[in-house]
């Protein structure tokens, strides 16, 4: 170790070389993004602070879904696609919430609370299936997360004012069976986004020089939650159970031997994830201010996967970092991409499927390199 | 009865529970009941019949195209929609030309085919490349593609008038109808009706000839070098076959016969879907293979047509029926995602156990 530094110190230029390579190669995807979004906002002619403020707002809104994705990672799960279960749970505390009119931050804690349970439940069934399926978990998880949906539209589309007992003419459809299509969150709708507006409202408009700033506006108090979240996550790799997960995620066979016990190990990592995965939901609702029933949830795992792995994440690796990186320019790439097709082609279409097409090319060619490199690095 | 023949009773009760399996036994029970249902109802059954007749020769080789990527280990092949893709070009060149009836058929299956192969080779290098994670890749691969081809449909050079949207002129439109080009070419063919059931003889027949050409192919020299790399590829190696040549194989025809079936589909259906639509072509293919009692390691031709029958007579008379008992409540779409995705999760949770 001392010789390796007394080396640098030598030769700094290589020291410096060696140190740019090394960035270069972990965050060789993030900076191919970052230069795909720098020419479609060219391309697109974009006024910055418009932008600025909707990649700020997307942030806030997204930031805790994908950074819910890291700890099964950690535990050798790979991507969590079931955060879609973990997002409907949400929705389920939150249409609770709704229902008995509690409004403002308390129906948002509210909400968060009866969250848990929910999340737990299903997060430990779905970590019992992944225990099944081992090798198999992402597209078990993907495949559990369409199963659910099935469920969840069973139950809120028919089972509810039949089986179970509810009245609201607000909530409940015309026919008294089943939620409506969409739910208006007036009293919950930037309930944490402005829940410290007291120590300051968030709001930028002002100009440096010439050059006008804002007007932005920074979801404060969600961007605090998502802080501590992250100083969070962080606490738990340092800890006993986080230590287990890393080795359960290096090698489940040695972990077994060492006396872990991987399959408790790898269901609490799956719990935590479908939980924060809720609140990370609850979140989002909260900022978009209307909820559509069935279909809120549908995209979140795919985007969420699709964010960390532009942030340089791979099926075996993920960090907060990449996590932040990747929602900060995915987003963008999510509001330059119709625009510069509107621009490049004339058709506003093109950049609607071409964003699409990035968040599924995204996770096909990560997964793909990754199982590649996988084998490679085996077969040496 | 005797305590032994009583015994026999329960033994054989056993067996035939083990042979099916829960997953398929609830099914058919649920296939049952809503058949019930419909004869309590009065519904008539010679049009439910006469739809799920029609419906199982749509999806038949959509269906049969799952066998060749299991069969040599590679998996449930969620990457169907490449094929269906390559099947889709066909189609919208063959109708651009102005092509009709057979001719049209034909043509959109002449160019469909070698596309597919084209695709399916390379898909084919991906997956040799990601072995383990076929199914995840796959699926995305089919995602990307369709998405991908999206901005083709809105981009490419088709110029014939049915075809592209009416207003603003650019881009073929989402369906296209296909009542003057090839539409129901094979469901019409030497067709006749018997008890008020429509039998689309032309159908029933090109698909059969499908389902015949693959069990022959599994028989032939090829097809049981497949299956050798499917059940043991370390045995297939040592025993001198050329285990990577074989999985190109079954991936390509995979694709081959995904892009066959879709044109298959789109003539019985009348109309061919673009953009979005194939994103989940996949699925029910995959489901129905599964409860005709295939897993991720075995699966026959038995399997794909048991699979093909079962799923899609259930997907057809649901709805009609429940719509009749539940006056409008709409359950068949909610049970299809349940009992698809359900049977999937079956089979990826039990594939080690042998």
């Amino acid at each position: 170790m001392s010789e390796q530094s007394t080396a640098q110190v030598e030769t700094p230029a290589r020291g410096l070389g060696a140190g740019i390579s090394s960035i270069l190669r972990n965050w060789s995807v993030p900076i191919f993004f970052l230069a795909i979004s720098i020419a479609g906002i060219a391309a697109a002619r974009l006024d910055i602070n418009y932008l600025i403020n909707e990649v700020v707002g997307r942030f806030g809104r997204n930031a805790f879904l994908v950074i819910s994705l890291i700890i099964p990672v950690m535990a050798g799960l790979g991507l969590n696609f079931g955060i879609v279960i973990g997002a409907m749970a949400g929705q389920t505390a939150l249409v609770i919430v709704t229902h008995y009119r509690v409004e403002g931050l308390a129906g948002f804690m509210l909400a968060t609370v009866i969250s848990v349970p929910i999340a737990m439940l299903l997060g430990w069934l779905v970590g019992k299936t992944l225990n099944q399926a081992k090798g198999r978990e992402m597209v078990t998880s993907m495949i559990m997360g369409f199963f659910a949906n099935g469920i969840y539209q069973l139950v809120f589309l028919v089972l509810l004012g039949t089986l179970i007992p509810m009245k609201d003419p607000v909530l409940i459809l015309r026919s008294g069976i089943g939620l409506r299509n969409t739910i208006d969150l007036i009293g919950l709708s930037y309930s944490l986004d402005r829940a410290m507006d007291w120590l300051w409202n968030g709001f930028v408009f002002t100009s440096i020089g010439a050059t006008r700033l804002g007007p932005w506006r920074f979801p404060l108090c969600t961007l605090f939650i998502i802080a501590i979240l992250c100083a969070l996550t962080t606490f738990i790799t340092r800890t006993k159970l986080g230590q287990e997960m890393r080795a359960v995620g290096q090698d489940m066979h040695i972990a077994q031997v060492a006396g872990i016990n991987v399959d408790r190990t790898r269901i609490i990592a799956i719990m935590m994830s479908t939980v924060l995965a809720a609140w990370g939901q609850l979140i989002f609702l909260q900022n978009i201010g209307t909820f559509n029933t069935y279909s809120s949830h549908e995209q979140v795992g795919m985007f969420s996967v699709a964010a960390i792995l532009v942030g340089g994440a791979t099926t075996r690796r993920a960090t907060i970092w990449n996590a932040i990186v990747g929602t900060l320019l995915f987003h963008t790439l999510f509001v330059v991409s119709p625009l510069a097709g509107q621009r490049l082609f004339g058709v506003s279409q093109v950049g609607e499927y071409f964003r699409s097409f990035l968040a599924y090319g995204v996770i096909a060619v990560a997964l793909a390199l990754h199982a590649w490199q996988g084998r490679a690095s085996k077969s040496k | 009865m005797s305590d032994e023949s009583k015994a026999t009773v329960r033994q054989y009760a056993r067996n035939a529970y083990e042979q099916l399996g829960l997953p398929r036994l609830i099914i058919i029970a649920f296939l049952l009941s809503l058949f019930t249902l419909a004869v309590i109802m009065r519904m008539d059954l010679s049009i439910l019949i006469k739809d799920s007749i029609t419906r199982i020769g749509m999806n038949g080789i959509l269906v049969l195209a799952m066998l060749p990527t299991l069969a040599c280990g590679v998996g449930l092949n969620f990457g169907l929609p490449v094929g269906v893709i390559a099947g889709l070009v066909g189609a919208v060149t063959s109708m651009n030309w102005g092509l009709k009836g057979f001719a049209g058929f034909f043509a959109a299956m002449a160019i469909a085919i070698p596309l597919a192969v084209i695709a399916g080779y390379l898909y084919a290098m991906l997956l040799e490349r990601v072995q383990g994670q076929e199914m995840m890749v796959g699926t995305y691969v089919g995602f990307s593609v369709v998405s991908g081809m999206c901005m083709f449909w809105l981009l490419a050079p088709y110029r014939n008038p049915a075809m592209i949207f009416a207003l603003g002129g650019k881009g073929l439109r989402t369906t296209i109808t296909l009542d003057r080009t090839f539409g129901k070419v094979l469901n019409d063919f030497l067709g006749f009706s018997i008890f008020d059931v429509y039998i689309p003889t032309g159908l029933l027949v090109f698909m059969g000839v499908f389902y015949v050409l693959i069990a022959l192919f599994f028989k032939s020299k090829a097809g049981l070098a497949m299956r050798t790399v499917g059940s043991n590829p370390m045995y297939a190696r040592s025993s001198g076959i050329n285990v990577q040549r074989m999985r190109t194989l079954g991936v390509t025809l995979s694709t081959v016969l995904a892009a066959i079936g879709i044109l298959v589909y789109s003539q019985s259906y009348g109309f061919v879907q673009l953009y979005t639509a194939p994103l989940t072509a996949a699925f029910p293919a995959v489901a129905s293979v599964l409860i005709g009692g295939a897993s991720l390691r075995k699966a026959t031709i038995g399997h794909a047509l048991i699979g093909t029958i079962l799923f899609h007579t259930l997907l057809t008379i649901a709805l009609p029926v429940t719509q009749t008992v539940l006056q409008g409540a709409d359950i068949s779409e909610i049970a299809r995602m349940i009992m698809s995705n359900g049977m999937i999760i079956y089979a990826l949770t039990r594939a080690e156990r042998r």
